[in-house]
């Protein structure tokens, strides 16, 4: 099999989950680079993998009492992992993943709001098709709009169920306006900490006093958005900032204007199309997405954010866009970048099933590891989301790495030693198909030495079937668990 | 035995690692810094702690009037006494435990800390609370600088966070600071069942760990933090094995306490000790009164955690060798908002426990009249409470009076007030 360009592997492994033996066959050398980005962020096609759940030849999931991730939240994240490692365009899922952490809400609060295990995982990731009540998780909400435009998501997000219930806009009434979602909308999903004064968040709460929750009726009750123009604060609003509801700028005002009851809610429209078109929610999401798939260490350079912010305002805040600029940049198709990004979690697991395999691996087994290793998904620690970078490698976070690379290499032994069977000719041979096989950068000579004396602990090398089910998986753990397995 | 600490500052990764020895020297290094020394364990109250349903000037009309459905009826709060400004102080009703201990001398109440300019946010605040920096809150952590001006080589346990992640506080520049959630799942795994094997693959990850290549700082960085592993694994298996003399709760503090208690007794050498409660972040339905409100569930845990660990540690002889202090990264404000519940606010509580600690109220309670923001004790228009001693003052007391360090290097200053001298 051709091996996919070294750049198309970088992109594979940033803006995807890895090399998977079909991305190998998707794009074979001679496939150009911009082709590869195409298809990742134009995908034509439906991503949705979701009728293969179940099916042999995909990764199994675990469900007693019938599979239910519309309702059971352990079964949602075996549904994403499943949706990540299967994916055809797998940036989608990636991208999804990133906004949960931009606009990070955790599950358990939004569960106990109503005090509903089923209706928290609904209001988190339910499919509307699936679901008795049409319900759409916030978590399926980011995912349609994920390419989208910024603007959209930042309105979608405000009048999201769970949204409401994380950041207490739900009980936001004129008499008491509240100030959490308000903040964390200026200082997290917008501009950022610094660049905004504490009368502004006074101000944005009265923005969106009546923006409150309704809940239906029924054993799955529709929760959705509902304006309460009674309780809605109608004086007009000060911002330390030009407000500009048309997203450009036409003349100097910071005010948001005294309205009547029942047209307030465009005071929150006003303020959300403000803050998206913000020229600073420009670049600190060019520095974002720098984070994201270019460096967590070092800072972004100014020609870089110059750029992707320009990309950003220029095409009404489109996602798409924005982030086909940054895969395209000089800073990310930069020869040196590759394998200088500390993987996330999910990153490290859903890559290594891609790479090393997953028949007769349940999803299931590997929601306890990605919670030892720092990421729950459904749970970032805050409304931050999560550390990043060297964060993760916390000696905790280290050992669980290193155990899930046992656990899933002690899974799929029989499956690594029968592949490993080409190469059994010697120990060197050996390190070649791990190396192969997950996609590393070449062996340095150190490794390649603790390696092959890896495979002689205990004996002479003869290549037999027995050795190789011993010695195969085993190197498999090792290279796994390695810190160059950790870099993407 | 060599030993070599080299550090790389490359591609704006700055990483560490060690080339460690064997596990038996390290031990060595346990046993050399004193099994029997000092502790210092930091509790952090996340979310932003409301002092005044914690401490509370029960004696104020505008406590009651600020504070329709949440305050607290002066006949629940467990009187505690009077402060210096003549303040009657109580304690949360669900706080039975400390205010025994508060009784015994043991446990000080510093009202009123914070700095100029609190930062409302929970994240810069805990940031500054971190580095105890308001200027720049990036970089090390105070207790991480602590760290790294031990004498090296510093034992990678010498901080243990009982978390899943390290905390800013405990970040540091050149050391390795252990991030160990669960003692019992701190094992290393491989894939062939057989003993010789495992050793095998355990010598195989090593064997790659050991590469510390200069010029790949993120390798190095990795591979530090894989030796950090296999140089705890042994001594924290011996803190699994430790049966404490009083039975803790199973909450996440209480078992993060019990295994602090366990490494103590055992001796495996760790100076600074991180234990965590989240939930404070109360906008919503704070239900301070209530039994099972939110905020008497904290209440209660927190006392259920401290009061057991407090008795487990002077059972087994070693409260005098330990100090707890417990801090939040910002008060709420004073009056409650529409959902029942307290936005964020302004200056915390702090609180100091242990066998040497000179107990009692230390600081003043804030005058709750907004007219004339309380006489000074408050700010905002009188919608917070403002601070009277600077949290580095508490850090700089710990820092020169319990770790035998010197704070104007750690804290970059003199922060020292003989006005908290609790310990």
């Amino acid at each position: 099999m051709d091996k996919p360009l070294p750049n198309i592997e970088h992109l594979l492994r940033r803006a995807g989950f890895g090399v998977s033996p079909a991305d190998k066959e998707r794009f074979p050398a001679g496939v150009p680079y911009r082709q590869a980005v195409d298809w990742l962020v134009s995908y034509p096609g439906s991503t949705d993998v979701d009728a293969s759940i179940g099916t042999p030849g995909f990764m199994g999931i675990t469900a007693s009492g019938g599979f239910a991730p519309n309702t059971n939240i352990a079964h949602a994240r075996q549904r994403w992992l499943f949706r990540m490692v299967h994916s055809p365009a797998p940036l989608l899922e990636r991208l999804t993943l990133l906004w949960h952490h931009h606009f990070a809400t955790g599950y358990n609060k939004v569960a106990a709001a109503f005090g509903s295990a089923a209706d928290g995982a609904r209001l988190m990731d339910a499919k509307p098709s699936e679901d008795p009540a049409r319900q759409m998780g916030q978590i399926d909400m980011l995912r349609r709009g994920a390419f989208g435009s910024f603007r959209s998501l930042l309105l979608n997000i405000a009048q999201d169920p769970a949204m409401l219930i994380w950041l207490d806009g739900i009980s936001n009434v004129k008499a008491k306006p509240q100030e959490n979602f308000a903040r964390e909308l200026m200082e997290l999903f917008t501009i950022g900490v610094g660049e905004f004064a504490e009368t502004d968040v006074y101000a944005a709460a009265r923005v969106f006093t009546g923006w409150n929750l309704a809940r239906g009726s029924g054993a799955s009750p529709l929760y959705r958005f509902q304006y309460n123009a009674s309780q809605h604060d109608t004086d007009a609003k000060d911002f330390s900032f030009e407000v500009t509801p048309s997203g450009r700028h036409v003349r100097a005002s910071n005010r948001i204007p005294a309205r009547d009851a029942n047209s307030g809610m465009q005071d929150g429209i006003d303020l959300l199309t403000t803050l998206a078109n913000h020229p600073l929610t420009a670049r600190r999401l060019a520095r974002r997405f720098w984070t994201w798939f270019v460096s967590e260490t070092e800072p972004a350079p100014d020609s870089f954010v110059d750029a992707v912010a320009g990309v950003y305002l220029d095409n009404q805040t489109s996602i798409r866009a924005t982030l086909r600029a940054v895969l395209t940049s000089p800073e990310f198709t930069d020869t040196n970048r590759p394998f200088q990004r500390y993987a996330w979690p999910v990153e490290f697991v859903v890559r290594s099933l891609r790479e090393i395999g997953w028949t007769g691996f349940s999803a299931n087994d590997a929601l306890t590891p990605l919670t030892s290793m720092g990421q729950t998904l459904y749970e970032p620690p805050d409304v931050s989301g999560w550390d990043l970078g060297l964060a993760w490698f916390t000696t905790g976070g280290m050992l669980a790495r290193l155990n899930f690379a046992s656990q899933l290499a002690t899974n799929q032994r029989v499956a690594i030693r029968d592949a490993a069977r080409p190469w059994s000719s010697s120990p060197n041979s050996l390190v070649d198909f791990c190396y192969d096989r997950l996609s590393l950068p070449p062996v340095t000579l150190d490794n390649q030495i603790s390696l092959v004396n890896y495979a002689l602990a205990g004996g002479a090398w003869t290549g037999s079937d027995a050795q190789l089910l011993t010695k195969a998986p085993g190197m498999i753990h090792i290279v796994s668990g390695s810190a160059e397995y950790q870099l993407v | 035995m060599k030993f070599t600490r080299r550090e790389f500052v490359a591609g704006g990764v700055k990483a560490f690692t060690i080339g460690f020895a064997a596990p038996a020297f390290l031990s060595d290094i346990a046993l050399a810094s004193g099994a029997t020394s000092r502790s210092l364990v930091v509790l952090y109250l996340s979310g932003g702690n409301d002092a005044l349903s914690t401490a509370i000037p029960y004696m104020d009309p505008f406590y009651y009037s600020r504070r329709p459905t949440i305050a607290i009826p002066a006949t629940n709060v467990l009187q505690i006494g009077t402060d210096s400004s003549g303040k009657p102080i109580g304690l949360h009703p669900r706080l039975t435990g400390l205010q025994t201990i508060f009784n015994d001398g043991r446990l000080a109440l510093i009202q009123r800390t914070g700095y100029q300019n609190s930062s409302r946010s929970h994240f810069q605040g805990t940031d500054i609370w971190s580095t105890a920096n308001p200027a720049n809150s990036a970089g090390a952590g105070w207790l991480g600088r602590y760290l790294d001006a031990l004498p090296p080589p510093v034992d990678p346990l010498a901080g243990w966070s009982t978390l899943r992640d390290l905390p800013h506080a405990m970040l540091a520049d050149h050391t390795s600071v252990a991030a160990i959630p669960s003692v019992s799942g701190y094992t290393i795994s491989s894939p062939n069942s057989a003993s010789a094997e495992q050793a095998r693959s355990r010598d195989g990850v090593a064997a790659l760990a050991s590469h510390v290549p200069p010029e790949r700082p993120h390798v190095s960085y990795v591979n530090g933090s894989v030796q950090a592993v296999l140089a705890t694994l042994d001594r924290v298996a011996t803190v699994g094995t430790y049966q404490p003399s009083v039975a803790y709760g199973g909450d996440g503090l209480s078992q993060g306490l019990k295994a602090v208690a366990g490494a103590m007794v055992r001796g495996i050498g760790t100076k600074v000790f991180w234990v965590q409660i989240g939930g404070f972040d109360t906008h919503a339905a704070q239900g301070t009164n209530p039994a099972t409100g939110a905020y008497s569930g904290l209440m209660a845990t927190l006392n259920s955690a401290l009061t057991a660990f407090y008795t487990d540690l002077r059972n087994q002889g070693l409260l005098d060798s330990t100090l707890i202090l417990q801090f939040s990264e910002f008060g709420r404000r004073i009056g409650e908002n529409g959902s029942a519940g307290t936005d964020h606010g302004a200056a915390a509580i702090m609180m100091a426990m242990g066998g040497l600690v000179r107990g009692g109220l230390y600081g003043t309670a804030p005058s709750l009249n907004p007219a004339g923001n309380g006489g000074g004790t408050l700010e905002n228009g009188g919608n917070d409470v403002t601070y009277e001693t600077d949290f580095r003052s508490v850090y700089a007391q710990v820092i020169d009076n319990w770790l035998g360090a010197n704070s104007l290097g750690i804290l970059g200053g003199n922060f020292r007030s003989p006005l908290v001298n609790f310990i």
